[in-house]
């Protein structure tokens, strides 16, 4: 009885003063830069999610404008055609069919089948950022990008987050041989720099995908997560209210992760933020070098690939909308992530 | 001293042997049966049987394994599958050019860094802190890729300064003119994550107590920073030059690649591309060999610098 009415007026005075989260929330609130940060992130958030669910840029391979058309503030091309690649041909006979192609019919098929687009369409001479090699919108294609990369980023700091948390979890709260042997694991993966554990293991996959690039990035990234969180646990399991709950009879996995976790989350989820931005990168760095996502999917990497050669000829745009949508993601992110560190563990400074 | 050095050695063993096995494991079982990557698309079984043969990789688990430990002892990890060049001297010649990029692109970057880091923590929220703070976090969000092809292509092919790629013979060529641009491209691109990193670890040491005594017994604001803060500062310094050492031996990947250094770098990604198996395993274990002895390395290396730490 006396310890139930102990409980319930603990129960009383929590509901009185405002928890970790509500503190944090409203230390976040303040941080200016932080908010605009996060809102940053929210925006490309909407965007990854109307894009994932064809809500916009879901025709992005359609090809709606001329081959490499300029930004419509930059004015039309006052091109020389013979410099264009060979892919010009088309854009010459733009709106018509040549009646004496054999494959016409067969293109045109494929082409409403790929992007719905009709050849019969003109094609702008300008569009809002520009067209790439095959007149595609690059506005449309650097959405899209955002997609990808930023899905990547997500889920394979997610799958890293999660297993760091774990292996650090176990290790940390077992101790004894089960923290040597993953503080031994630790050791092995980080002996091997970053980039060429990555590269070595791309090449053992040899096969390229989204998934692929996920489980590459997510399997090597742990490391780090995996030595905040098992430190974190070394503290928290001679604390008193983990004896408070042993004495209850909570079970090792119940401690854990009911009692331990949530007093080490807000160390995951700065970990998890800091380590999106990292795995965005990353992808960036293996979709140009060709070993991250397939040729069918664009993502940063694949469209900065492009744009190396395509600024020789001339056309920045590209190049430029890719770069402006990742520094900004990532400029958000990263303030983003000191603004919730400050706001979470506010003796850090 | 020699006895923990000693016993640090005898203590990588385990993670070394790890390293082994993890290597093993990912080009053994994942990696797939390299006999068919090797035969290509005209390959008929008697071929396959025939390469698989001469790879050992018929042969069990434990005798391939004894095998590629025998090959990381001897230093000899055959040939290279798509050249037939030996992997060792693969290395032998592509370490130099790696090396005349990243040595002096790492002490160009560590001392500008040191210099930024300790002149912004020194006016600390001031504008000028805050200006550079934020165009650190601005220059870090931009890809390396981007500014790889924005310098290359604006400092080399339209303005000419500098060759846009290539690789010569001489050491003094090689520095002079083809690796300059390589390094300032690498120097901007590691300076902004450097400086933020740097300051931080003057900022821990520019409130603490022997700042004030320094200053109280009235030394020059020069010497405060750089003898007594520089000094403090310099353990979790040398722990991230150290970090960035073993980096050297896998060269820079993408620097290499974009300006045609015939590295390590380079290497590794075309090897990665041929699906090269003896040159991907070689590089990884023997950076590994070498990040395990620099971190032995740095650990003495912070018991010159203070000799408070202990070593045990």
């Amino acid at each position: 009885m006396t310890q139930a009415a102990a409980l319930s007026s603990i129960g009383v005075r929590r509901a009185e003063s405002p928890g970790l989260w509500i503190l944090a929330w409203r230390r976040f609130c303040r941080d200016r830069v932080g908010l605009a940060s996060f809102l940053i992130v929210v925006f490309f958030f909407g965007l990854m999610l109307a894009s994932g669910l064809h809500l916009i840029a879901a025709d992005w391979s359609k090809e709606v404008g001329v081959n490499y058309a300029p930004p419509t503030f930059a004015g039309p091309a006052i091109s020389d055609r013979s410099s264009a690649p060979p892919h010009s041909s088309r854009s010459e006979s733009a709106g018509g069919l040549n009646p004496a192609d054999p494959l016409a019919d067969v293109l045109a098929e494929i082409r409403a089948e790929s992007g719905g687009a009709s050849i019969a369409e003109v094609e702008a001479p300008t569009l809002i950022f520009g067209g790439d090699r095959w007149g595609r919108d690059v506005l449309k294609k650097t959405i899209k990008g955002t997609e990808t990369s930023m899905f990547v980023g997500l889920a394979a700091a997610a799958l890293a987050a999660f297993l760091g948390t774990l292996f650090g979890a176990l290790a940390g709260y077992y101790g004894r041989w089960i923290d040597d042997f993953f503080n031994w694991f630790y050791s092995i993966f980080t002996s091997i720099p970053y980039l060429l554990l990555i590269l070595a293991i791309a090449a053992v996959l040899n096969q390229k995908g989204t998934v692929t690039v996920i489980l590459i990035l997510g399997l090597t990234g742990w490391t780090g997560i995996f030595r905040l969180v098992r430190a974190e646990y070394l503290k928290h399991k001679v604390r008193e209210y983990l004896q408070a709950a042993e004495a209850i009879g909570a079970s090792h996995m119940r401690r854990m992760f009911v009692h331990i976790l949530p007093n080490v989350s807000h160390v995951v989820l700065v970990q998890l933020s800091l380590h999106v931005v990292l795995f965005i990168k990353s992808e960036v760095v293996l979709s140009f070098l060709g070993f991250g996502v397939g040729v069918d999917t664009v993502s940063w990497g694949s469209m900065l690939n492009e744009a190396q050669s395509e600024l020789i000829l001339g056309y920045w745009w590209q190049l430029v909308a890719a770069t402006i949508a990742m520094a900004l993601l990532v400029t958000g992110f990263s303030l983003f992530t000191d603004a919730l560190r400050d706001a979470l563990d506010p003796q850090l400074k | 001293m020699l006895a923990y050095v000693v016993r640090r050695l005898w203590q990588t063993v385990p993670t070394l042997l790890g390293v082994v096995l993890l290597v093993f494991f990912l080009f053994t079982w994942v990696g797939g049966d390299p006999a068919y990557l090797l035969a290509g698309k005209i390959s008929n079984p008697e071929q396959i049987e025939n390469i698989r043969h001469q790879l050992g990789v018929d042969r069990p688990y434990y005798v391939q394994l004894w095998i590629f430990i025998q090959q990381i002892a001897t230093g000899d990890f055959g040939e290279s599958w798509s050249t037939n060049e030996k992997v060792s001297a693969i290395f032998a010649t592509r370490l130099g050019p790696s090396l005349t990029v990243l040595v002096p692109l790492l002490i160009v970057d560590t001392l500008l860094a040191i210099a930024a880091a300790m002149l912004v923590a020194y006016v600390r929220g001031s504008l000028t802190d805050r200006m550079v703070m934020i165009g650190c976090t601005v220059g870090q969000s931009i890809s390396i890729l981007v500014y790889i092809i924005v310098f290359q292509y604006v400092l080399a092919y339209q303005l000419g300064w500098f060759p846009v790629q290539g690789w010569g013979n001489g050491f003094a060529e090689n520095l002079l003119k083809f690796s300059l641009l390589p390094i300032i491209v690498g120097v901007i691109v590691s300076l902004a994550p450097d400086t933020r990193l740097y300051r931080t670890f003057f900022l821990d040491e520019i409130n603490q107590d022997y700042v004030r005594t320094a200053r109280a017994k009235g030394m020059s604001e020069t010497r405060v920073m750089w003898v007594h803060v520089l000094r403090n500062a310099s353990i979790p310094i040398i722990t991230n030059v150290m970090i960035q050492l073993p980096g050297l031996l896998a060269g820079a990947f993408l620097i290499e690649r974009f300006f045609s250094i015939p590295g390590v770098g380079r290497e590794v990604i075309l090897a990665v591309e041929r699906s090269d198996f003896p040159v991907i395993k070689a590089v990884t274990i023997y950076v590994a060999i070498a990040t395990m002895i620099i971190n032995l390395i740095a650990d003495l290396l912070y018991r010159a610098v203070d000799p408070r730490v202990q070593l045990k």
